[in-house]
């Protein structure tokens, strides 16, 4: 039943949109969409940014395991590599704290009336986005596969269980974020 | 229906009300929550109102179409969602400078929005790169325990503490 759901389309871009718009509402009020509250994170200053992310993940983490179990819902984990994604993460690290919003919170910002979200950081993302396919083949032949581990889970990596990494996980990131509460 | 209009939530009510999110999208949809592959469609959707159609035929624009899709209709939605959620609580305001840049680098709109497209390039640089961002790798990725975005996540972070810290601390 869930499957012809996926397979509809124009159903599908209402989702899209209904789902953007709860993401949208939660990062604004939960204040991820401020360029105060983001640069005081990457100063370590201010932990609301990793509150909201650490405790999505842990509770989306359970749900999304559990309706996999369930053979209701199927991962699709990313691809990696080091060419890609260690120095890939490193250049959008400089850019996130040059620019001091992330993609997806930097839309929200344009929401709430950040004009330099809007014509500084949603602009220099599409020319950064362009510059890339731009650059792409080049880099794919040279860089991207350097190191490639492809779509590896953790789980798969350490041969056990996935209950038996995301419950351990899942109390990790709960004590660090009592730590983080106390101390931060 | 008070808290609809109140100004800040409790982050970790932010932040289980995310992670019940992207269980309904992995329901619903069979999509992880993500935001940086619509850039690279709307760059191309861009760059096709100048080039052409054979815009279509570059090897990046293969692999991400340069059309509307799932995501793209999330960004969208996102967009709208702060926006109804700024306005409720009265926050929505035009802003150039953001507080913190202003009382440490002045009020100048110009520095501030030439620092922000010089940051925007780069991260929409970054974010291809690795293969998504703070959402796809830093939320939708790490739940699904991949190696790739745990990584991924480590290097963002670790980039943007040092950049921040030599923006704010160093040249400031």
């Amino acid at each position: 039943m869930l499957k012809t759901l996926h397979e509809k389309q124009g159903i599908q871009l209402l989702f899209g949109l209904l789902m953007g718009i709860v993401f949208g509402f939660l990062l604004q009020k939960g204040g991820a969409t401020k360029y105060d509250v983001i640069i005081g994170q990457l100063l370590l200053t201010d932990f609301t940014v990793v509150k909201i992310m650490l405790s999505a993940v842990v509770v989306g983490k359970i749900g999304v395991h559990f309706f996999r179990s369930l053979g209701m819902a199927q991962l699709h984990p990313k691809p990696g590599s080091v060419g890609s994604t260690v120095i890939g993460g490193l250049i959008f690290g400089v850019g996130f704290g040059i620019l001091g919003y992330c993609p997806g919170t930097m839309v929200g910002a344009v929401g709430q009336g950040s004009l330099d979200a809007l014509f500084g950081g949603i602009s220099g993302m599409l020319i950064g986005a362009g510059i890339f396919s731009e650059i792409y083949p080049k880099l794919e032949r040279s860089i991207l596969n350097k190191g490639y581990f492809g779509e590896l889970t953790w789980p798969q990596l350490l041969k056990k269980n996935h209950w038996a990494v995301i419950i351990p996980v899942a109390i990790g990131i709960t004590a660090l974020l009592f730590m983080i509460d106390k101390f931060a | 229906m008070e808290w609809l209009m109140m100004e800040r939530w409790s982050p970790y009510i932010a932040g289980i009300g995310i992670g019940l999110l992207s269980w309904a999208a992995f329901l619903f949809s069979d999509k992880p929550l993500g935001c940086s592959t619509a850039y690279s469609r709307t760059s191309g959707m861009i760059e096709r109102l100048f080039r052409g159609a054979r815009v279509e035929a570059k090897p990046y624009y293969k692999k991400f179409a340069p059309s509307v899709d799932w995501e793209w209709m999330l960004v969208v939605g996102v967009f709208v969602g702060a926006f109804l959620s700024a306005k409720l609580s009265g926050q929505f305001q035009g802003q150039w400078v953001p507080t913190k840049w202003a009382a440490t680098f002045g009020n100048t709109p110009f520095t501030r929005w030439i620092v922000a497209l010089v940051g925007g390039t780069i991260m929409g640089i970054g974010a291809r790169w690795a293969g998504g961002c703070t959402s796809g790798h830093g939320i939708s990725g790490t739940l699904q325990l991949a190696v790739s975005s745990w990584l991924a996540v480590i290097c963002f972070f670790i980039g943007g503490i040092a950049t921040a810290m030599l923006i704010y601390n160093v040249l400031s």
